[in-house]
């Protein structure tokens, strides 16, 4: 089992987008590799919806390999030989750091009395993370889908805490599609009679039906038609023939099962609800006045970050047209960036698994 | 001083006449060679377009800040004057609209460098001529319904187009077989052209 995480108590309140403040918020993180005398390796990774600060390390619960440890480790395209990387859990999440199962300032659970937060509130923990750590300028921020919202948004409201940020298979706002799905999750949480409008910590039984469900459904546009095709097709699951029941007779049934109940798990439902909430609420144009070059102004020719943005050519969640949509932002804000649209057969999820090409992109533009 | 002993004819003149410090664009980069020439030999803020991902990769893995693109509909996102100097080499002749693209080059950037390949060359002339078959080249080495080069022109051609858009022509170079040749007879001798120009 793993050590506990390190813990960083914001010493000052966190003042969120929603109006209220977020006080004593803790935020739990993981770092691996040395930092250099003078700060300047540090990588921040920022993780997405489901994952947690354990990027290259075991997961406590589950005993699992860290979620990108084919990225993160000595000698990996992220070489923690070379780099000082920072894993930290979202504010709202609910693996250590600040979230609905936290106590609030009453000792009891926050439940739904957490404040609504955003992803901009995310990124402002993870920024007074970075001045509690002494790092005043990141040597680069990374993140995958909702990781990557966290490095645009950090790059919008802090220029000039990160010389590189890499965004991968992203968008800078969400889409009525993507709303869409999150809230036939959410729905599917609020529907469970164990959710109990979210006050469930003190019972027995926590909305891991709904839970389960959202999971199901999300994980459907994670992945890519073609891949379901190849990896399940209409394969029967342990039998010969159809039951004409509603057992699960399709290998793809019994594995989006399994990714629903292995989830409740390790995850919070209600941290999902307001997680979920945070990226449908993203869109880094409409904070900066509606237009997305503007955002980025604080990165005009010969000042600010370097940019690397990555599509996969499966990926439907975020597909390549969110990535254009940014990369031509940029290039009106007169910001160096790269752009490549990597194929991959895996969907959204190709970010975390074996793409070769990714891998030496992430090198080349780290190490560039 | 940049390292032009392994960049093909146009880019190795285009290298030497790009001042330092500069910002450029390189549109159809490539690998990036010239880019990082001029990077690492004349501190140059490098920008490119290419339509190759793998190309692309390749740019990225050495450090270039380069965009999988289309030049015919991704320039338009770049500010006017955003460059010092646009490059575009062996891809007007691509273009959906060569001419469009060149007022496009000459927006994004102050001047720009452009070279393409000749179909006035005296081999194509020939080749037309006597087999009465479009050319398949060493320097254009793709059968006509394969080709990605949508408007052939010639050197006389883009002079012309300079003028009628109102474009200046600063300096001209003649090539062939990887040679630079004079600028005599060139819509005849030269298998390809390099043109630096700048807005009239």
């Amino acid at each position: 089992m793993a050590a506990p995480s390190l813990t960083y108590t914001l010493p000052q309140p966190l003042p969120l987008d929603g109006g209220q403040a977020l006080e004593g918020a803790a935020i739990a993180y993981e770092t691996y590799g040395e930092l250099a005398a003078d700060k300047s390796n540090a990588i921040l990774v920022c993780h997405a919806l489901t994952g947690d600060q354990y990027v290259a390390s075991p997961h406590p619960v589950t005993g699992k390999p860290g979620w990108w440890e084919r990225m993160v480790g000595p000698g990996k395209p992220i070489d923690t030989n070379r780099y000082h990387v920072i894993c930290a859990n979202v504010i709202g999440s609910c693996m250590g750091s600040t979230g609905p199962a936290s106590a609030a300032p009453d000792g009891r659970p926050w439940a739904m009395r957490f404040p609504v937060i955003t992803i901009r509130d995310m990124v402002r923990g993870l920024v007074s993370l970075l001045d509690g750590l002494g790092i005043e300028r990141l040597h680069a921020v990374v993140g995958g889908s909702m990781g990557g919202m966290q490095t645009l948004s950090l790059a919008a409201n802090f220029p000039d805490r990160a010389a590189r940020v890499l965004a991968i298979a992203t968008t800078a706002r969400h889409s009525a599609q993507n709303i869409a799905f999150h809230e036939v999750g959410r729905q599917a949480i609020m529907a469970d009679p164990n959710w109990r409008d979210g006050d469930y910590y003190s019972h027995d039984s926590a909305p891991d039906a709904g839970l389960a469900v959202a999971r199901m459904a999300a994980h459907i546009t994670y992945l890519s038609e073609a891949g379901l095709t190849e990896k399940f097709g209409r394969r029967l699951q342990d039998r010969d023939a159809k039951s004409f029941g509603f057992d699960a007779d399709f290998q793809v049934e019994s594995y989006l099962r399994y990714q629903g109940s292995g989830f409740t798990r390790r995850f919070d439902a209600n941290s999902y609800l307001y997680i979920t909430r945070a990226m449908d609420y993203l869109d880094i144009a409409e904070e900066h006045g509606g237009k997305l070059a503007d955002a980025f102004a604080g990165h005009a020719m010969g000042k600010g970050a370097r940019f690397c943005l990555v599509s996969f050519d499966t990926d439907w969640l975020y597909p390549t047209a969110e990535s254009r949509h940014v990369v031509h932002a940029l290039n009106a804000a007169g910001a160096p960036v790269s752009f490549v649209e990597l194929s991959a057969p895996f969907g959204h999820d190709s970010f975390l698994l074996d793409v070769p090409a990714l891998d030496r992109v992430v090198k080349g533009f780290l190490d560039g | 001083m940049v390292d032009a002993s392994t960049l093909r004819s146009d880019l190795a003149v285009i290298a030497r006449h790009v001042p330092a410090g500069v910002r450029v664009l390189d549109i159809g980069c490539g690998d990036g060679a010239l880019m990082a020439a001029l990077r690492d030999g004349k501190q140059v803020d490098a920008r490119g377009i290419e339509i190759d991902g793998a190309l692309v990769e390749r740019c990225v893995a050495r450090g270039l800040s380069v965009v999988q693109g289309d030049a015919d509909r991704d320039l338009a996102f770049y500010p006017d004057g955003a460059f010092d100097v646009a490059i575009l080499s062996q891809t007007l002749q691509t273009a959906a609209r060569p001419d469009r693209m060149l007022a496009e080059l000459l927006r994004v950037g102050r001047r720009a460098f452009v070279s393409f390949p000749n179909f006035a060359y005296w081999r194509m002339r020939w080749a037309l001529l006597s087999r009465g078959r479009m050319p398949v080249t060493r320097h254009l080495p793709v059968t006509w319904y394969e080709t990605e080069n949508i408007h052939h022109m010639t050197v006389r051609d883009f002079e012309e187009l300079a003028r009628d858009l109102g474009i200046a022509i600063e300096n001209r170079w003649f090539f062939t077989r990887e040679r630079e040749i004079g600028p005599a007879g060139a819509n005849w001798r030269a298998e390809y052209a390099l043109f630096e120009v700048r807005r009239g």
